[in-house]
């Protein structure tokens, strides 16, 4: 395993990215609200550049005391990365899909010291840029609701 | 153990936009092809084109003096638009707005003096996936079954396919065309099959689904008797229709796709079959395209329940209209992957070994890479080989020789290739 720096990390928006390519391996490394993420460059569903997607706040549905849906809004609290190939959305800050757990970014290690930040690069020779989502695995039950509010 | 050497080289990679090198939005694909290199073909049966982006030049293709002008009125100069189309802009949100930018546009440099800009967009995503041979279809013009002009589908059809076969498959040969045909005028579909069958570069016949035609009617048997004696496939290309009042009720574009793809393909296949087409054209070959497999095994399923039950209304049918379906040909795109198991059951069902074709979709926002198909753990290596390319190849009769390049020399060639 060998650790890189990503830059400072004033050179990161927030929300913000940065991705890299170090010996073959592609890592996005993200901001969000101060903190910083990273993830391998490989949507789980067919293998695409999914740190390279546009990046939004996640949508979630308004949905008042009464249960009536008036509309949807963006959160405040989740940034989700777009993957361009499909459009699946991953939570920044957990590498989640935001329907389903069973479906994730491969986390890579980072940490920031003396305002940069470092990421530690798999030891791979070829990184796996295939699909893995299959389904295979039970989704979780699922959180009640998805607003901000619940 | 956590090594600290000094900073290799890293390389910082660019979001993907709307302007991005076909190529290296799809390295990663490239990087994948690397798996398949050695398969001896691959065949893409549906691709597209936005012809949008370039309906004034198809439009000067246009033989009806009164609709070219109405075009050219329409246009006042501008190079893209939809004039004349009812593919509603606005009414499609494929693009999530803006989430998918292959899907939104395709602003990439193209190269001065390499052949017509389209041509290089998809031999780059061919080479870039590491296809052979790709069918291109239209997109908006999808939706001219449901024109209420019905002279518009026919001279329109006819300007796009003369475009593809005269300007884009010229500059770039591994383009191959399955006619449009304007369903709507049946003697018309006959000449045009008549006159394209023996072009190089046409290598099968298509109907839009997205139409009220019952497929049955009897001015469409001279059309399939015409196709039958060539020899070439005919197929049927779904596509959604947000404006049908029952679709009208989803209120989310992906709602509606999900249903309104399958639900055209549902309706023409059982008419295809309650009316016992298959036993009176034996040679025909029939295909469906797009819409994905989960929507098969149901129809297969509701279909031999009834007919046990009603044989008096399909008395044309000899065998169960599962058995009938079993021979026909699907394309894969878009591949349901959610529940493999599930998956696999579909492709047992419907014979995939011989009966399932290759479909990228590309660019659409739904596409699917090879990999889509070499990575699905239960299918063997012959039947990889059969869907990705060497079933199309006997189907539509094409050589069985690679003609792409290898997967190392394109990635080198964008400075992507790393040992
Ligand atoms: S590969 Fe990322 S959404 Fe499909």
């Amino acid at each position: 395993m060998t650790e890189v720096s990503a830059g400072r990390v004033d050179a990161f928006a927030d929300p913000g990215r940065k991705v890299i390519e170090v010996g073959g391996i592609e890592i996005g490394i993200f901001q969000f609200k101060g903190a910083f993420t990273a993830f391998e460059n490989i949507c789980p569903h067919l293998g695409g550049p999914v740190c390279q997607g546009l990046m939004l706040p996640r949508t979630v549905d308004d949905v008042t005391q009464d249960n009536v849906n008036l509309a949807r809004s963006f959160s405040k609290t989740h940034h989700n990365v777009i993957c361009p190939w499909h459009g699946m959305e991953f939570d920044i800050s957990t590498g989640e899909h935001v329907t389903t757990k069973t479906l994730r970014l491969r986390k890579v290690p980072v940490r920031v010291e003396d305002g940069e930040v470092f990421v530690t690069v798999p030891d791979r020779k070829h990184q796996h840029v295939h699909a893995w989502f299959t389904g295979e695995r039970q989704r979780p039950p699922r959180e009640r609701g998805t607003s901000d509010r619940t | 153990m956590l090594e600290r050497v000094a900073q290799p080289p890293t390389r910082e990679l660019a979001e993907i936009t709307t302007r991005t090198d076909t190529r290296d939005y799809l390295a990663h694909a490239t990087k994948q092809a690397r798996s398949y290199d050695d398969y001896e073909v691959i065949v893409d049966i549906d691709a597209h084109v936005s012809e949008s982006r370039f309906w004034a030049e198809i439009c000067t293709y246009i033989e009806n003096d009164v609709l070219k002008q109405m075009a050219e009125g329409m246009m006042q100069g501008a190079k893209s638009g939809n004039a004349l189309l009812n593919s509603a802009s606005g009414i499609s949100f494929q693009a999530v707005s803006g989430r998918i930018p292959h899907q939104q546009n395709n602003l990439e440099e193209v190269e001065p003096g390499a052949g017509h800009g389209f041509a290089q967009n998809m031999r780059r995503s061919m080479d870039a996936m590491g296809i052979d041979y790709q069918v291109v279809f239209p997109s908006g013009m999808l939706l001219l079954g449901m024109h209420p002009m019905h002279d518009v589908e026919l001279h329109v059809s006819n300007a796009f396919n003369r475009w593809i076969i005269e300007r884009i498959i010229p500059d770039e040969p591994r383009l191959l065309c399955l006619l449009y045909l304007p369903f709507h005028s049946p003697d018309l579909c006959v000449q045009l099959v008549e006159k394209y069958a023996h072009i190089p570069g046409v290598i099968g016949f298509s109907v839009s689904c997205v139409r009220n035609n019952p497929v049955y009617h009897p001015s469409y048997m001279k059309l399939y008797r015409a196709v039958e004696a060539t020899g070439k496939p005919l197929v049927f290309h779904t596509a959604y229709n947000w404006t049908d009042p029952s679709f009208a009720q989803l209120n989310r574009f992906g709602a509606m796709h999900a249903l309104s793809f399958s639900h055209y393909n549902l309706i023409h296949l059982t008419n295809w079959l309650f009316n016992g087409l298959p036993d009176r054209f034996p040679k025909l070959k029939v295909v469906w395209i797009e819409g994905g497999l989960a929507w098969i095994p149901y129809l297969m399923q509701r279909l031999d329940h009834e007919i046990l039950m009603r044989p008096s209304e399909a008395p044309g049918l000899k065998r169960l209209p599962s058995e009938y379906i079993r021979e026909m040909y699907f394309t894969s795109q878009p591949l349901e992957r959610s529940n493999i198991r599930m998956l696999q059951a579909t492709m047992e069902t419907i014979n995939a070994e011989t009966q399932l074709l290759f479909a990228s979709d590309w660019p659409h926002w739904d596409f699917d890479p090879p990999s889509a198909i070499t990575t699905l753990p239960f299918l063997s290596d012959t039947a990889k080989r059969n869907i990705l390319g060497l079933n199309a190849a006997k189907l539509f009769n094409l050589p069985v020789k690679r003609v792409r390049p290898r997967a190392e020399d394109v990635l080198a060639s964008r400075g992507n290739l790393v040992s």
